[in-house]
Formats: C-alpha cells, sequence, structure tokens
C-alpha cells in the first residue's frame, strides 16, 4: 500500500517541520503574554490618564511588534507544510485536521490582523476606548488562533470524534464537540497560553530589571515588574496546576510517552517521582534487563507518580518494558505485539477491500464492508491500532527515552524556579529593596533566555515524546510524509535554516537596540 | 433544515467560500503590486516612506487572506491540499518564501540596528511584490491548463516531473495568467497609492505608471482568457471520469449566465476604475477596480469547479484529476464548517470598521515626520 519510504526524506522533513515550529514558538508566547499585559498597562492609562503609562505601554508595544511579525512570518510555513511536506497525512486525516486550522483563520487571524493595525497606527486616530478595545482584542485573537492549532495538535496525540471511511481512505470527522473538547485539547491550551503568559512576564520582568541595572527609567520599570511578576506568578501556578492535569491525561492516552518522560522501564506500585536524574548514555535494547538500572544518579520523591496518575500509593504505573511485553490491564492497553498484530490485520482488511475496488470485485468488497468496516468491534478492536502495522519491532513504539527524559524534566525544573523568581520580585517589590538586590535583578535578567529553552522543552517532549507517530496509534510519520525527494527537502531545510536564522539575529538586535534606546519621551 | 443541506450542495457553497477568499487575495495583493513600485514611482525619501506606510499598514490582511484561503482548502478540498502542495512542492515553497520576506520587512526595515540594512529588507519587499502574484496566478492557470500528477488508490500524491511544479512556468497560458495577475496587482497598487495619499507630484508619477501597467495586465489577461475559452477543459463525467471537452470553459460561461454576467460586470468596473483614473483624474479607481477584481477571479473560479468541471486537472492522468467532488471533505465536515462561515460577514464589517478608522485621513508628509510608529 505504502511505497519503500527513504528513512532520510523522512528525517529530513521532520528535521525542517521541527526546525519551523521551533522558531514560530520563539515568538509566539511573547505575543501571548505580552499582549495581555500591554492590554492591562493600557487600561490603567486610559482609567488614570496618566501620560507615564502611556509611555510605558508605548514602549512596551514596540518589542511586541517587532515580535510579531516573525511570528507571522514563521506561522505560514507551519500550515503550508502539512501539505508540502506530509501530504498523505493531510489527507488522511485533512477531513478532521483541516477545519480547526480554517477557524483560526477566520476566527482567529483576522482579529489579531486586523485590530494590530489599530493598535500600531490609531493612536492619533481613533478614541482612547475604542485603541483600548482594539489592544485587547489583539490579546484575544492571538490566543484565540493558539487555541484551534492546540485542538488540531491535541488531536494528533489522541485521536477522537471521528472514523475511517475505506471508499476514501481517509479519517472522517463525525463528532465536532469531540474533537474540542478533547481532554488532550483542554490540557494543551491551558498549558500552552498560561505558558506564554509566563514567558511574556518573565521577558518583561527581564528588561525591567536590566534597565533598573543601568539606572534608568526607574518608575517605569518597578511598575513593569510589578504587573508581570502578579501575572507571572498566577501563570505559573496555572502552569504548574495544568501540566500535573496533562500528566494524568497522558498516563491514560499516551502511557508510553509518559514511562519515557520518567525513563520508566520497568513499572511498579508506589513509584516515585524522579525530581532530578543523569541517566546512562544506552545503546542498549530496550528490552534488554541489562537496562534495567538506567541512571548514573537520581532525586526520587517515593510514591508520587503512581499518585500523581492515579490519585494513591497503590496504583501500578507501567514502565516501558511492562508496556511493550504486557500492556496493562487496568486500562485496557494491550501489549505492543499485540496491537501490532491487530494493525497488521486492519491493514491486511483494508488492502484486500481496496484491491477487490480496484478490479472491480463488487461482491467481495461489498462482503468486506459489511463485515469489517460496518462493524464496530472491528474498528474499536482492530482497526484503532492501523498504525501499528507499520512497525517493525515493537520497540519502534518507544520515543527517544533521554530526549524526552531530559526535556520533561528541564521544562519542569524551570517551571518551578520561575514560581521562585515572581515570589521574590513580588517580596522585594513590596519591601522596597529590588534596587538594592542587584544579584536578584541578574537573576531576572538571566530568566529570559531560561524561560525560552523551558518553552521550547515543553514543545520537544510534545513532538519527539509522540515519535513514531504523527497521529497516536493510527499513522507513524515515515507513512504520512510527502513522496518528494530528500535532496529537495534537505535544499528547502537549508534555505529556511539560513532565512530564519538571519531573520532571528535581525530581530534580537533590533528589539536589544530598542531596550537599549529605551521608552520615547 | 440542516437534514435537508445536500452533499452536493455543500461542495458547492465551499467552493463559492474558497473561490471569494481567492478573490479578496487577488484584490489584496495591491499590497504586493506596490511594492513592486518603491524603489522607481517615489521621486525622493518623503514619498517612498509614504508609500511604504501606506501599503505596509495593509499587508496584514492580505497575508490573513492568504492563510485562511489555505486553511480554508485545506479543511474543504483537504485532497488538493494533500495533492498540490505536496507535488508542486517548489511553487509553494517559492511562494511561502516569498511572502516569509516580506511579514518582517516592513517592520525591520527602518528599524536601528537591524542588521541586514534597509536596502535588503527594501529588496525583500520587491521580491514578495514580483514573485507572490505572478507565482500564485501561475499556479492557479493550472487549474485550467492541468498538472503532471497521478494518485494511488489510498489517494496518495506522485508528481511525475521531477521539477516539483515549476514546470508550470515552461506553459504560455500559465505564464500570461501570471504576468495578468501581476500587472493587475501593480495597477491595483498604483490606485491604492493614489488612493491614500495626499501628495500631488506623487499621485501624477503614479498616473503615469499607471497607463503602462493597465495596458500591459489587458493584454496578458485577453492572451488567457481566450486561450482557455478556445482550448479544451477537463469535463467530468456522471460517473466520475474525466475526459477532454471542446471549449468546455466558453460552455461553462454559456450554461452559467449568472457566472458570464458577473464576470463581464466585472470586467467593466476594473475597466472603469482604470479609465476613470486616466481619463479624468479621479482617485477612487480603486473602489471599482477592486471590487471588479473580486468579481472577476471569484466567477473565473466558478467557471474552473462547477458545472462538472474538474479544477485541479491532471493532464498526466486525467482520472487522477481533482473535483469539487471527489477532493472535498466529508459531508459532516463542510456542514461543521458551513455554521462557521456565517461569522465571516461580521468578519468582514469589523474589518470594514476598522479599515476606514485607519484611512479616514490620507497620509500626508506632515503625519509621516509626527508619527512614532513608522515603517
Amino acid at each position: 500500500m505504502i511505497d519503500a519510504v527513504d528513512l532520510s526524506l523522512v528525517d529530513w522533513s521532520r528535521a525542517q517541520f521541527a526546525l519551523t515550529a521551533m522558531y514560530h514558538w520563539l515568538f509566539v508566547p511573547l505575543t501571548l503574554g505580552l499582549s495581555f499585559i500591554v492590554a492591562m498597562m493600557e487600561t490603567i492609562y486610559v482609567r488614570t490618564g496618566r501620560e507615564e503609562w502611556k509611555r510605558m505601554t508605548r514602549f512596551w508595544m514596540t518589542l511586541f511588534g517587532i515580535n510579531f511579525a516573525i511570528g507571522v512570518a514563521t506561522g505560514i510555513i507551519l500550515e503550508f507544510e502539512f501539505g508540502t511536506n506530509w501530504s498523505n497525512y493531510s489527507w488522511f486525516v485533512g477531513d478532521i485536521f483541516g477545519a480547526p486550522l480554517a477557524i483560526e483563520g477566520i476566527l482567529a487571524f483576522f482579529l489579531e490582523s486586523t485590530f494590530v493595525a489599530v493598535m500600531f497606527f490609531g493612536w492619533n486616530k481613533v478614541g482612547k476606548k475604542f485603541h483600548l478595545t482594539s489592544t485587547w482584542l489583539v490579546a484575544v485573537g492571538a490566543n484565540l488562533s493558539a487555541l484551534w492549532i492546540l485542538v488540531a495538535n491535541a488531536w494528533m496525540q489522541n485521536p477522537v470524534g471521528m472514523v475511517f471511511n475505506p471508499e476514501t481512505a481517509r479519517n472522517e470527522m463525525v463528532n465536532f464537540w469531540a474533537v474540542l473538547f478533547n481532554q488532550v485539547a483542554v490540557d494543551k491550551f491551558l498549558h500552552t497560553i498560561f505558558s506564554g503568559f509566563l514567558l511574556g512576564s518573565v521577558f518583561v520582568m527581564g528588561v525591567s530589571a536590566w534597565l533598573m541595572l543601568k539606572k534608568r527609567e526607574e518608575w517605569l520599570a518597578k511598575r513593569s515588574i510589578l504587573i508581570s511578576a502578579i501575572f507571572g506568578l498566577l501563570s505559573s501556578l496555572m502552569v504548574a496546576f495544568t501540566g500535573d492535569m496533562s500528566a494524568k491525561t497522558l498516563a491514560q492516552v499516551q502511557p508510553v510517552k509518559f514511562a519515557s518522560m520518567e525513563a520508566l522501564y520497568d513499572g511498579s506500585k508506589d513509584a516515585g517521582l524522579v525530581a532530578f536524574g543523569i541517566l546512562k548514555k544506552s545503546d542498549e535494547k530496550i528490552l534488554d534487563e541489562k537496562a534495567a538500572s538506567n541512571f548514573v544518579m537520581k532525586i526520587k520523591i517515593p510514591g508520587l507518580l503512581s499518585i500523581m496518575t492515579g490519585g494513591s500509593r497503590d496504583v501500578f504505573v507501567p514502565g516501558i518494558r511492562d508496556l511493550i511485553n504486557n500492556g496493562d490491564q487496568n486500562r485496557n492497553i494491550l501489549p505492543i505485539p499485540e496491537m501490532m498484530q491487530r494493525g497488521k490485520f486492519a491493514k491486511g482488511v483494508l488492502d484486500d477491500y481496496k484491491r477487490a475496488r480496484l478490479v472491480g470485485n463488487r461482491d467481495q468488497y461489498d462482503v468486506i464492508r459489511r463485515e469489517y468496516f460496518e462493524n464496530k468491534t472491528f474498528f474499536n478492536e482492530y482497526f484503532r491500532y492501523f498504525g501499528y502495522a507499520f512497525l517493525n519491532s515493537p520497540e519502534d513504539a518507544v520515543p527517544n527515552v533521554q530526549v524526552s527524559f531530559y526535556s520533561f524534566h528541564l521544562m519542569v525544573m524551570l517551571g518551578f524556579f520561575f514560581i521562585l523568581v515572581c515570589v521574590l520580585a513580588l517580596i522585594m517589590l513590596f519591601r522596597n529593596n529590588l534596587v538594592k538586590n542587584k544579584w536578584f535583578l541578574w537573576i531576572m535578567l538571566i530568566s529570559i533566555p531560561l524561560v525560552y529553552i523551558s518553552s521550547e522543552a515543553g514543545w520537544i517532549l510534545a513532538e519527539m515524546g509522540r515519535q513514531p507517530w504523527i497521529i497516536q496509534n493510527l499513522m507513524p510519520v515515515s507513512v504520512a510524509v510527502s513522496q518528494i525527494s530528500a535532496g529537495s527537502v534537505l535544499t528547502t531545510f537549508i534555505l529556511f535554516a539560513v532565512l530564519f536564522t538571519a531573520l532571528l539575529a535581525a530581530e534580537v538586535s533590533i528589539m536589544v537596540k530598542q531596550i537599549k534606546t529605551g521608552p520615547k519621551h | 433544515m440542516t437534514a435537508m443541506i445536500s452533499y452536493i450542495f455543500l461542495q458547492h457553497y465551499w467552493w463559492i467560500i474558497v473561490s471569494l477568499l481567492a478573490s479578496l487575495l487577488v484584490f489584496l495583493m495591491f499590497v504586493q503590486g506596490g511594492q513592486t513600485m518603491i524603489f522607481r514611482l517615489p521621486a525622493n525619501d518623503g514619498q517612498k516612506t509614504m508609500i511604504i506606510n501606506a501599503l505596509g499598514r495593509k499587508w496584514e490582511f492580505t497575508f490573513t487572506t492568504l492563510v485562511t484561503f489555505g486553511g480554508a482548502f485545506f479543511a474543504s478540498f483537504p485532497l488538493f491540499y494533500a495533492t498540490s502542495f505536496g507535488g508542486a512542492y517548489w511553487v509553494w515553497i517559492a511562494i511561502l518564501f516569498s511572502f516569509i520576506i516580506q511579514a518582517v520587512a516592513y517592520e525591520f526595515r527602518s528599524k536601528p540596528a537591524n542588521l541586514l540594512g534597509t536596502r535588503t529588507f527594501d529588496i525583500f519587499l520587491y521580491m514578495n511584490g514580483a514573485l507572490g502574484p505572478l507565482l500564485i496566478g501561475t499556479a492557479v492557470a493550472t487549474f485550467f491548463t492541468g498538472s503532471y500528477f497521478s494518485l494511488n488508490y489510498m489517494n496518495h500524491v506522485k508528481w511525475a516531473t521531477p521539477f516539483g511544479g515549476l514546470e508550470a512556468l515552461l506553459n504560455g497560458k500559465n505564464v500570461a495568467l501570471g504576468l495578468a495577475v501581476l500587472f493587475l496587482t501593480k495597477t491595483n497598487g498604483l490606485l491604492y497609492i493614489m488612493n491614500s495619499i495626499e501628495d500631488e507630484d506623487l499621485i501624477g508619477r503614479s498616473h503615469k505608471k499607471l497607463i503602462f501597467n493597465a495596458i500591459a495586465f489587458l493584454a496578458f489577461f485577453l492572451i488567457f482568457l481566450f486561450s482557455i475559452l478556445l482550448s479544451k477543459g477537463f469535463a467530468v463525467n456522471p460517473d466520475g471520469t474525466v475526459v477532454m471537452e471542446n471549449y468546455k470553459y466558453l460552455h461553462n460561461f454559456i450554461q452559467m449566465p449568472v457566472v458570464l454576467i458577473l464576470f463581464l460586470a466585472g470586467v467593466v468596473s476594473v475597466l472603469w476604475g482604470i479609465g476613470t483614473t486616466i481619463f479624468k483624474g479621479s482617485r477612487k479607481g480603486i473602489w471599482f477596480t477592486g471590487a471588479g477584481t473580486v468579481v472577476v477571479v471569484f466567477s473565473l473560479f466558478l467557471v474552473a469547479g462547477f458545472n462538472n468541471t474538474a479544477f485541479y486537472p491532471s493532464v498526466f492522468d486525467l482520472n487522477s484529476s481533482l473535483t469539487i467532488s471527489n477532493a472535498a471533505s466529508s459531508k459532516f465536515t463542510l456542514k461543521t464548517m458551513m455554521y462557521v462561515s456565517f461569522i465571516i460577514p461580521v468578519v468582514i464589517a469589523y474589518i470594514w470598521y476598522a479599515w476606514r478608522a485607519i484611512n479616514i485621513k490620507k497620509i500626508t508628509v506632515d503625519e509621516m515626520n509626527g508619527e512614532e510608529h513608522k515603517y
């Protein structure tokens, strides 16, 4: 059914998408967070009428504008890369996946782009209240657009609300609400936008700290820190809360990813959560028992993993090897070899059906359709494992454990660090000794790159942790890829890499210059 | 009521929405057309700044329309998305590339420490202005002339040439439409500049350039139009097979008189906008050519997709051709999306409102000197 796939084509296609997504994600979270912070500042300006607040709003708005344009530039590529590089995927699930992208354009992008023009150019053309409303609408539009693309991404992690149509050889949506209120979508949206708010807050705190270190604009810097530290603290607590929600869902719908991010090879009851650990650099096979002690060192919080996933220390948390060999009977998760068998059976049925259609054997394809494709048991027991038909061995179903583990732990550790930074910033502000504590101003400044690292790590976990799937259990990346030459993709990868890097360098340079110039008088 | 909505109706409804977005996109590419003027039209830096700011305040509408067009096409006709983007790889990548460099160019060009220099960003604007409309026009022409691909029984695309769609540039009809779109956007760009900037000298200079660009547009447009009206087209039989039919697109116009009337009205409106500017010195020509552009492109899309016509034909394998029936999403998805589309009038209303708020006063040198957020 599928032509032999050139692995380097898959790799370069993945590399190109990862490159675009990671660059895009350098700019989007700042837009999500800074848009609200700017809107809050402008609200204070409109309510108090004080020019200092207008000046502050316009300073942060300038930085917002520089960042916004490049976010838009990288975003368009992502949308079209689903077609250019993942065309088989686009057909297989376009019936479901396309809808959120279209809604994103109609409902969110126009809101954002229409009112961003008023926000930038309307200061002297429209009334204060209209301008303020526009600023809020930009923030709402930006976050609405995040909603729809995250609904689409969540569907790839946990496909729901669809059936497979053998005639068209694709999945078709049957329940829009199931797609929209997919538990993964709810978790992912909340976790992502709050992480964006946090990133925006840390950015404002860091830049303000730099102004204070340079003994400039103290009035503006202090108030910026006050607003962003409050916003950041609330957001960081929500990030932690929604992260916990996400983990619980993940344990249900992507158990192998969940075990990989904890590097949990062998499960147990009373399973502990690794707070910090260093993995052995291992090239042993996953199924090899010698790999059991896979940590050089670790600090573990006893029982927490069981409590997190099931609410009690008695809950058994399966490890990677358990999932491969035994599955998890408590949650109706089959062993991977069993899923592979069922997937192969489903694929065989589909191939037979398509072959019968091709040669016009009506009797045969009528029988196949009645017996299988109109039979719920076939879908629930077999077709849901369709993607496993393309795996060569059970280990193929396991993502890169090192990448999953480190990206997860880096994200979480930094997440808790930012809670601390926000709390300390507020304490020092209220004690009025922030300026004296230069060490802390430096910490706030250094937090800027750290918050970006933490944010990117989250997406590395989400996307690389999902491997080998592009759609969990249904389609591996190797089947989804467009059949173009690997050389073409390599060429465009290099073109994009050079262009994005040049634009990023220009953006950072402009941003630094604007910050050094400071707010205009 | 919803039970009465047929699958065929929904397919047509969504082709109309996609066609509308495409036609709005071609009109909004006046921004691109204007960008090709930034080096030779202005007599001084002041004029250049005014031109770039007049266009720069609208670039996001064009960009957003392009993105929404892509999203709507994906949602409603995913097989087109998979086939064309995954097959005509180089054409789409080139189009995208020209749009990435535009998005940052406005914001970065005049900012201090922009590393690449103002001139580089201005060249980016020029490249986007020239390549964007030319390539989009060429790609759309393949809706009438066909492409080289086949689909297997899983609907997976295989492109039959190693050039990833760039071979479309070797077909004269395709290039004629590409050039027609390019000169149309240049014409609209000039008309927009004349409408939104208060500068007598600049208006005079735009006036001179308008004549050449309008004639070039008309010449290439007529070449394309007559060549497709007089050639064979891709007709769909009742059993779904695709065959070549003589004068198919001419037949479509005749068999769909409403579309023909729309098309002719659009052409008249475009000509009126150009004529009234050239001969009467009007500065409101953009409204007529703009509206005419939307109607003409819209009717051409209907001719490409309606009346049992394959809208994305394959000359390599006729029966891999895409129609609004075989490329469409499921009935459920199209219906769900139809409800979402009911919000479009609200979107148009607020765009109109915000557009007027910003354009109520024409751009002047004085405004540019006092503007804090300036490109």
